[in-house]
């Protein structure tokens, strides 16, 4: 119990104090997976959007490869990334393993299935005639995708958040792509990690808290955006 | 409403840039050697007590070198190395590494320095090991009494060194039900084995620096059998041509460096009342532990 | 001048997925009229629709809009922008009703005081002018049908097409949304296609008149031809004579048919030959009852008949009789109770000739 004040107490310095590394380390997270479920969304709202509205062979097919997607394991997506773009791999001329853009590309292949799977969701529960309808009021096919997003939105924004949850809290991946270079690739949840092995754990609840502050006010932002009232 | 609208959307994109390009800047710490990077695959002991937090800003200064440190174990660090995945590699595994470079994957195995293993557990030692001075007499102790003994597990420096002591006190833990292992680094074995109240194997760097809040006593310490060595070796760029041959060069020429040696030399002291590591560069195996 | 028909269809193939939903060998709309679709479902009318309204693409066939050939992506656009459609259900979006109205009117990039003004018009229109800032979430059942429909009127569209618009309404809603409809059609001469599957609103809305099955064309034409002359039991049925009755001609004199039905023998006016099976349908409102055959009935039809069945049907009053044959007859409340009206009484019932329409019968 006292461990846990502690780490309050600790988390509470580190904030106020405007510790540079805690700086660095917090505003690494919340640009490595703010660009990640940047990308995901892009991604996963325009891909799951187009296989809700489309029809094509082995549809179904690919609706269970996304909801599948939306559970793969993160460690396995850091391996498989890690092989990928490691010096014997394909793509080991580009050199980024151990940067933070690996850990954002990993990050960003974590995510997209979570939002494709939910963007697909909220997007077939849209009314069937709606699409039709929007397309006889003289929209052409982009503009009518666009509203129907705008109408789903409670949905998508739930994807996002969902999307942005589980990439903040990711350790496994980001560790093994990353490499946790100090001041370089290492983020909050790779931090705690790492202070938690050497035994400093008020700094590791410190840095615990400062994720869970963090990810609160971006969900904070995101849920305004979401339960956003149209007029009465 | 529109002007509004328009105004949301460029302040989101522009922060979006910002976030790209403020992330791709971080991966271009531009200066003059031409392949910047240096992957060092090294062991946990060197990352958990600090010393590299030390080191590796000033070698970078220095030759203006990135060096990307993959704190894993020695046994890991060296099969990263056997694939190329690394570049130079700072261990402490004598047997391995011995191998390492018959099998031609390594070159210039250097000396670094050295600090002990120690036996470290509750202070109750209900195994009794406390009156034994050697190593292996303690293990056989632990083995007879059916101990709780925690072991790294990782095929680390450091179990590879107490794989050896097994071995020389005639016992095979394997399967036995008071021999657990972690898979962890040494900081995360030794939380482990405090709170189990168990033995284990650790080297004094890590066990310093965490003495504090482990609550765990040295049992045994100072036996030659216990001599941690730390050797720097480059990554044979013969057998893997992408690596960086200079940078690895460079790295492992600053470790022997008068300057780093002192600074190793130094290095805890303030802080642990004692040093953490003894710098033995270009010294003999013979020689140490004088 | 303009353009007489706006749409014409020849020899239209439809498909949806693998299955071919229309087959239309010939159908016109004329512009400014008001023209029905009715049918079972299933029958192809949504279908229709939206062929008609560049929704869907025909397989094979000629689709002609003012005369001029659909056949490509490019006309189609043209067509939905000429054409609106208004569906079952109202599918408002989770805005302001003023932006559901304005959104067609967004989509053609219209300047924003040309949309304000055009949302403005539809509301007073439709009378919800005071509804313009409530989110559409919010709406009861017949304000979000009313806004459906001026968002397609603030398109000021060439054709609109409606699918089954009063369906899911209350009854005084209902009227109060046809007679809307009614009146703005009038005003604005636009030109409608319904599908509709209510016979008192074809009745009441519609000038033409296409009965569809199956995604074919059964019969088409006025209003008039359709109720009085359907072409088929099965169209009888739905256009909802009631009478339908089997027989076989006996003889024919000059277009005079002497049909027997069961036992009995009727008159009725057509050219089937002797021996012909038919089907003869009497319209409920086209047979009489009285008490006695007292003060001359003109009618060639005069039978006794015992009232089997009295149902209530809002101002007036269903009979079932027994003639030998089966009957139906619409008779008035008043008139129901002079003539002290109960099941099981003997009264006379009477029907014209010419009231009978014949169809022949294939069984």
């Amino acid at each position: 119990m006292e461990l846990i004040l502690e780490g309050i107490k600790k988390a509470f310095e580190l904030i106020v104090s405007l510790d540079p590394e805690v700086l660095g380390i917090t505003l690494l997270s919340l640009q490595v997976s703010g660009l990640a479920t940047f990308i995901s969304l892009v991604l996963g709202v325009s891909a799951g959007t187009v296989v809700a509205l489309a029809n094509f062979r082995g549809r179904k097919f690919v609706i269970s490869l996304i909801n599948t997607g939306m559970g793969l394991p993160p460690v396995v997506v850091g391996l498989f990334v890690t092989i990928m773009i490691w010096r014997n791999g394909p793509f080991g001329f580009l050199e980024i393993l151990y940067t933070p853009l690996a850990i954002i590309i990993a990050q960003a292949i974590i995510a997209t299935p979570i939002i494709m799977g939910i963007s697909l969701a909220a997007i077939q529960q849209l009314p069937e005639n709606l699409r039709l309808q929007i397309l006889s009021l003289g929209a052409t096919r982009l503009q009518m995708v666009w509203v129907l997003i705008k109408e789903a939105r409670l949905p998508l924004l739930a994807a996002v958040m969902a999307g942005f949850g589980g990439v903040i809290s990711e350790v496994g991946a980001s560790i093994m792509v990353g490499g946790n270079i100090k001041g370089y690739s290492r983020v909050l949840t790779t931090a705690t990690v790492m202070e938690t092995g050497k035994g400093n754990f008020d700094v590791a609840i410190a840095l615990g808290i400062i994720l869970l502050l963090l990810a609160f006010m971006v969900n904070l932002v995101l849920t305004q955006i979401q339960q956003r009232q149209r007029p009465r | 409403m529109e002007k509004l609208k328009t105004i949301k959307l460029i302040i989101f994109l522009s922060t979006i840039t910002l976030l790209a390009f403020s992330v791709s800047s971080a991966s271009a710490a531009q200066s003059q050697p031409k392949q910047k990077n240096i992957i060092l695959a090294t062991t946990t002991s060197t990352q958990d007590t600090g010393l590299l937090d030390i080191l590796i800003p000033l070698f970078e200064e220095k030759t203006g070198y990135f060096v990307k440190t993959i704190a894993v174990g020695s046994g890991q660090a060296m099969a990263m190395g056997q694939k190329g995945e690394a570049d130079v590699l700072l261990v402490h595994s004598p047997d391995a590494e011995k191998k390492f470079i018959a099998d031609g994957f390594g070159i210039n195995r250097r000396l670094v320095m050295h600090n002990d293993f120690i036996i470290v557990g509750p202070s109750a030692d209900q195994a009794k090991i406390k009156d034994t001075n050697l190593a292996v007499e303690a293990f056989k102790k632990i083995a007879e009494t059916s101990a709780l003994f925690m072991s790294r597990g990782d095929n680390s420096g450091t179990h590879s060194q107490e794989k050896k002591l097994w071995k020389a006190a005639g016992v095979n833990p394997e399967g036995q039900k008071w021999y657990q292992q972690t898979g962890l680094g040494m900081g995360q074995t030794l939380n482990v084995a405090a709170e189990k109240k168990g033995y284990t194997l650790a080297d004094s760097g890590t066990y310093l620096a965490m003495k504090k809040n482990l609550g765990m006593d040295i049992l045994v310490e100072g036996d030659a059998a216990l001599l941690n060595i730390y050797h720097v070796i480059e990554v044979n760029a013969d057998k893997w041509p992408k690596a960086n041959a200079k940078g690895a060069r460079a790295f492992a020429d600053f470790m022997v460096s008068a300057k780093t040696q002192t600074i190793i030399k130094k290095f805890g002291v303030d802080k642990y009342g004692s040093p953490l590591f003894f710098p033995d560069a270009g010294k003999t195996l013979e020689e140490l532990g004088k | 001048m303009k353009v007489e028909n706006i749409i014409k269809i020849e020899n239209l193939l439809v498909q949806r997925g693998d299955v071919t939903v229309l087959n239309i060998s010939e159908l016109t709309v004329e512009r400014g009229k008001i023209f029905a679709l009715i049918g079972p479902n299933g029958a192809g009318k949504s279908s229709l629709l939206l062929t008609m309204a560049g929704l869907l693409k025909p397989w094979q066939g000629q689709l002609y809009f003012q005369d001029m050939l659909i056949n490509s992506h490019v006309d189609r656009m043209m067509l939905r922008r000429n054409a609106a459609v208004v569906f079952q259900e109202p599918l408002l979006l989770s805005c302001s009703v003023h932006e559901n109205i304005a959104l067609g009117l967004k989509f053609r990039k219209g300047k924003k005081d040309e949309i304000k003004k055009r949302v403005g018009e539809s509301l007073d229109y439709f009378g919800i002018a005071q509804l313009e800032k409530r989110s559409a979430k919010s709406l009861s059942g017949g304000e979000a049908r009313r806004v459906s429909l001026a968002r397609a009127f603030a398109l000021k569209p060439q054709l609109i097409l409606l699918d089954e618009p009063f369906n899911s309404l209350d009854p005084p809603t209902r009227e109060a949304v046809i007679d809307d409809l009614q009146r703005i059609l009038k005003e604005t001469k636009i030109t409608a296609v319904m599908a509709l599957h209510d016979r008192e609103e074809t009745l009441r809305l519609a000038q033409d008149v296409a009965f569809m099955d199956s995604g074919k064309i059964v019969q088409s034409g006025t209003t008039a031809k359709i109720f009085n002359q359907p072409a088929d039991e099965f169209i009888a049925n739905f256009v909802g004579t009631e009478s339908v009755l089997e027989g076989t001609v006996k003889n024919n004199a000059n277009g005079l048919m002497e049909i027997s039905i069961n036992s009995k023998v009727i008159e009725a006016v057509g050219n089937s030959s002797a021996g012909q099976k038919v089907f003869c349908c009497v319209r409920p409102e086209n047979v009489t009852v009285s008490k006695d055959t007292q003060g001359k009935i003109s009618a060639r039809n005069v039978f006794e008949a015992k009232v089997q069945k009295i149902v209530r049907q809002g101002f007036f009053y269903k009979l079932v009789l027994d003639c030998g044959f089966s009957l139906t007859a619409y008779i008035t409340q008043p008139s129901c109770e002079d003539l002290q009206l109960e099941e099981g009484a003997s009264i006379i019932t009477s029907f014209k000739a010419t009231a009978v329409h014949v169809m022949r019968r294939e069984k």
